[in-house]
């Protein structure tokens, strides 16, 4: 009984470790497809225009709305304190720094990594990648490193649309609604926000993000059981990992950048 | 390489992204404030600076003229040596004096010159020497309550 336990957990973490290396394994062979990328750029700009430009709605739409809430919010706190004037501050460090990165990337992984990983996974259940593999393509070359990369370079794109988009929804209820001076709400936006310390440290964040949820999006549909049900429970885990791995590397993220 | 309409909107996508990074960069970051104007460095010992950070202003009559570049504690005489760049258009008479002062009630803390009478200016790597140090709110307190308690007491009425 003993042995077989201990031989349990023996096989455990063998798999576990497997999944790990197989998973190093794949994001190397990714990072390793970038120049072939750079040559056939065309790809890449399809899975953009897919990825991108379809996420931008939702993303402007959100971004519109978490402005206009943080705009509220930010002003009755404030008020209290009797530093209204600092709304634009509040607005704008919460929307680079955090939020926007980080609601951007897990509205994109709901909104784009679910559909690489269903069509990824579709694509194997209809043994699709095996017939690739047969004509000898790679589908890692052809098929998941132009979405990888898309995914990466559209994600700033959408984060920075969506902190700008905030921002001026801010603006939108805090000087045009309620009434904060126009002057001081980008006055104190201007002298607290640091170009580099603030703005980049954002876009930094937000491509790690892209890079965090594209992967975890196409190996979640290559690993996938090529079923119905495995499909969709690849589709499922997508959603859970990728907005943990967010949550969790922007906490490892913003302990590394904003400590002094 | 084929061209085909999702060129078009992938390139309105970068642009769209570029656009808003401009927007951030420039209007709440205000990139272009960024002073690229040549300064001349200035030192001063301060007994406690407070707290002022790099970066914060120094003014004088209100305007700034430069920014704190530096902060570190002197081991010899245990001051703080506060390093600023002052920009080079502005001079001022060797003897100014330096104040660490703090704008509103509760705002940030910056360096306040006063211009003194000299006729020599400060150049680069020179020292100021009189400076005056932030105003600690304990320090007050406490300087308050010992005033207080070394008065005579109040003679009893009778």
């Amino acid at each position: 009984m003993i042995f077989k336990g201990l031989a349990r957990i023996g096989w455990s973490t063998r798999v576990w470790l497997a999944d790990i290396g197989h998973a190093a394994r794949l994001f190397v062979r990714l990072l390793s497809f970038a120049p072939d990328c750079v040559r056939r750029f065309g790809l890449v700009r399809d899975q953009m225009h897919f990825l991108g430009n379809y996420s931008l709605a939702i993303i402007s739409v959100s971004g519109l709305f978490v402005g206009f809430v943080l705009g509220l919010q930010g002003y009755y706190t404030l008020q209290r304190y009797g530093s209204a004037s600092a709304l634009g501050l509040l607005v704008a460090l919460s929307l680079v720094r955090e939020l926007g990165p980080v609601v951007s990337a897990l509205l994109f992984a709901g909104r784009a990594g679910t559909s690489l990983t269903a069509e990824i996974g579709l694509m194997k259940a209809g043994e699709q990648l095996s017939a690739m593999e047969m004509m000898a393509i790679d589908p890692v070359r052809r098929i998941l490193a132009p979405r990888f990369w898309a995914g990466v370079l559209v994600m700033p794109i959408l984060a920075a649309v969506f902190s700008a988009v905030g921002i001026l929804g801010g603006w939108v209820v805090g000087v045009l609604m309620i009434g904060v001076d126009s002057g001081s709400f980008w006055g104190q936006m201007q002298s607290g926000v640091d170009v580099w310390q603030d703005v980049g440290n954002g876009v930094i964040k937000s491509l790690v993000f892209g890079i965090t949820v594209s992967f975890v999006a196409l190996r979640q549909g290559f690993e996938a059981q090529p079923t119905p049900e495995g499909v969709a429970r690849a589709t499922t885990r997508t959603v859970v990992m990728a907005s943990l791995s967010v949550l969790a590397l922007d906490f490892v993220l913003t302990a590394l950048m904003f400590s002094i | 390489m084929q061209r085909s309409n999702n060129d078009i909107w992938v390139g309105l996508l970068v642009l769209i992204g570029a656009a808003a990074l401009l927007f951030l960069a420039l209007q709440s970051a205000n990139l272009l404030s960024l002073s690229f104007q040549k300064t001349y460095n200035v030192s001063a010992m301060f007994d406690n600076i407070g707290g002022l950070k790099k970066q914060a202003a120094v003014k004088s009559a209100g305007v700034v003229v430069g920014r704190v570049k530096d902060i570190n504690f002197d081991g010899n005489s245990y001051q703080a040596r506060v390093v600023m760049a002052i920009e080079v258009q502005h001079q001022f008479p060797k003897d100014s004096s330096l104040k660490i002062l703090t704008s509103g009630l509760l705002g940030e803390q910056y360096i306040g010159i006063e211009a003194g009478a000299e006729e020599k200016v400060l150049a680069e790597g020179d020292k100021v020497q009189d400076t005056q140090s932030a105003v600690v709110l304990e320090n007050l307190i406490s300087k308050f309550l010992y005033n207080k308690a070394a008065e005579p007491a109040a003679p009893e009425s009778k």
